[in-house]
């Protein structure tokens, strides 16, 4: 589904910090993959670039087969279609109603103004939002702004899930219900996720996968349960060890 | 008596259609050109850094030059324009052209508000430039836009107090010519309050619609 090779990524504004060294990542379809790491290990920085927020200074991301840096027009659209990304600051239209929010995707791929309102019924729906339909962000809770956020990615019906710390500005009964939303939208929707975050407990209530990431680097790649079990890395050791 | 008064509702008349129009001119000009340097700086949606320091210099040039000094600067471009170089329609030539930049900077400020991330947010969903401007950030700025057109139009009620003393006519003009030519205090002072009341009024009404259409304060 999606395959990261040797890719780096150098800020030179910052003293030449190289954010990420090397990366090599598969990621199949359907899978739940977290990436976990400290503060500043590059995680953020990986997910920008699938989510083409950055260009990498060098290698590949391919998802699909396709070369994502290399598309244009109507076929980079296409793509971002059928990318969601959701973020750990919401990253809402405050102006706009719930309703509006998640509708905005959909203005943005045109689809004509009946069947935006019928799919927005659904994604309230199935986010647990229809009541606040007309409410605005700034009513919400930081939980149920995170649910506008998800259904507003799902909107376009992708295929991936990209979601950068999605709960680490959440309390931790919020974070377990975003987490069964986004557990029940890898199995009833098929739609593959991965997950930034520097939460072990994140990585082991929903990901099948993970890639421990560390000084821009991959240090430990593999299904969650092997990886937690017997840690190979230093960094896989440490957070395993700080994980009280 | 009824004379000075009808002297006074035409001189308000004069000061309100200056003042209107130039700050419908004066956005005309000014939102496109402060939307355009927002979009070029550095972390803007189409950085050009090149065109971006351009209209920095014009901006701040237009900014610099004191509005007296332009009144007189634009009598060729003004006659050119209007036909004419005295009443209140001349005088909004300078003061669209002074306050354009003004606008501009007040646009940019508005702008730059909007949280970098629902940019972001927009960009991953396929937004082109023109439908971040035009779907998120303007929209998004809107009750700060409101807020600097505010400041806008009361500085430009003042603006035309001093297009007064060259002939433009307003509140500013029989300001000038009774209380200062004449020692005419009473009537000075009456034009005062009735700047002041105008002021007040406009404050009010920019404040509260702002305030109303603004979503976060829910």
């Amino acid at each position: 589904m999606i395959r990261i090779k040797n890719l780096s990524k150098t800020f030179d504004k910052s003293c030449n910090v190289d954010a990420l060294k090397n990366v090599n990542l598969s990621i199949e379809a359907g899978d739940v993959c977290g990436v976990i790491g400290m503060s500043g290990a590059g995680k953020s920085t990986l997910l920008r670039c699938i989510a083409m927020l950055e260009t990498p200074s060098s290698g590949s991301i391919e998802i699909d087969g396709r070369d994502i840096f290399s598309l244009k027009g109507k076929e980079l659209l296409d793509l971002k279609k059928s990318l969601g990304v959701v973020f750990q600051g919401y990253n809402l239209l405050m102006q706009r109603s719930i309703r509006q929010n998640i509708a905005f995707p959909l203005e943005l791929i045109k689809m004509p103004k009946d069947q935006i309102a019928k799919r927005v019924d659904e994604l309230l729906s199935l986010v647990g939002l229809s009541d606040k339909a007309e409410e605005y962000p700034s009513q919400l809770s930081g939980g149920q702004r995170q649910r506008v956020a998800i259904a507003r990615a799902l909107a376009s019906n992708p295929k991936v899930l990209l979601c950068d710390e999605p709960t680490s500005a959440l309390d931790p009964l919020t974070t377990r219900s975003i987490l069964k939303l986004l557990r029940e939208i890898n199995h009833t929707l098929g739609v593959t996720i991965v997950i930034i975050t520097h939460e072990i407990g994140v990585v082991r209530s929903i990901c099948n996968k993970v890639a421990v990431i560390d000084a821009g680097e991959i240090a430990e790649s593999g299904l969650t349960k092997e990886v937690f079990a017997a840690p190979q890395s230093q960094a896989a050791k440490q957070l395993l060890d700080n994980d009280f | 008596m009824t004379e000075n008064i009808a002297m006074l509702l035409q001189g308000m008349w004069e000061t309100l259609y200056m003042t209107i129009a130039s700050v419908v001119f004066s956005y005309l000009l000014g939102l496109p050109l402060g939307v355009l340097f927002v979009s070029t700086s550095a972390h803007g949606i189409a950085p050009r850094k090149k065109l971006h320091t351009v209209l920095g210099w014009i901006i701040d040039i237009g900014r610099s030059i004191p509005f007296i000094i332009l009144i007189v600067e634009l009598i060729p471009v003004t006659r050119a324009i209007v036909g004419k170089v005295i009443g209140p329609t001349a005088a909004i030539v300078p003061l669209v052209i002074a306050a354009t930049p003004f606008v501009a900077r007040m646009v940019e400020t508005s702008l730059e508000e909007v949280d970098h991330g629902v940019v972001e947010a927009a960009k991953t969903m396929g937004a082109t430039g023109w439908e971040i401007i035009t779907k998120v950030l303007l929209p998004e700025s809107v009750p700060s836009l409101l807020r600097g057109m505010s400041i806008t139009t009361i500085t430009l009620i003042g603006y035309s107090a001093m297009a007064g003393a060259v002939g433009a006519g307003g509140l500013g003009d029989i300001a000038i010519r009774y209380g200062m030519h004449r020692y005419d205090v009473a009537m000075m002072n009456v034009t005062l309050v009735l700047i002041i009341v105008i002021v007040a009024v406009i404050q009010f009404a920019f404040n509260k619609t702002a305030r109303r259409i603004d979503k976060r304060l829910r």
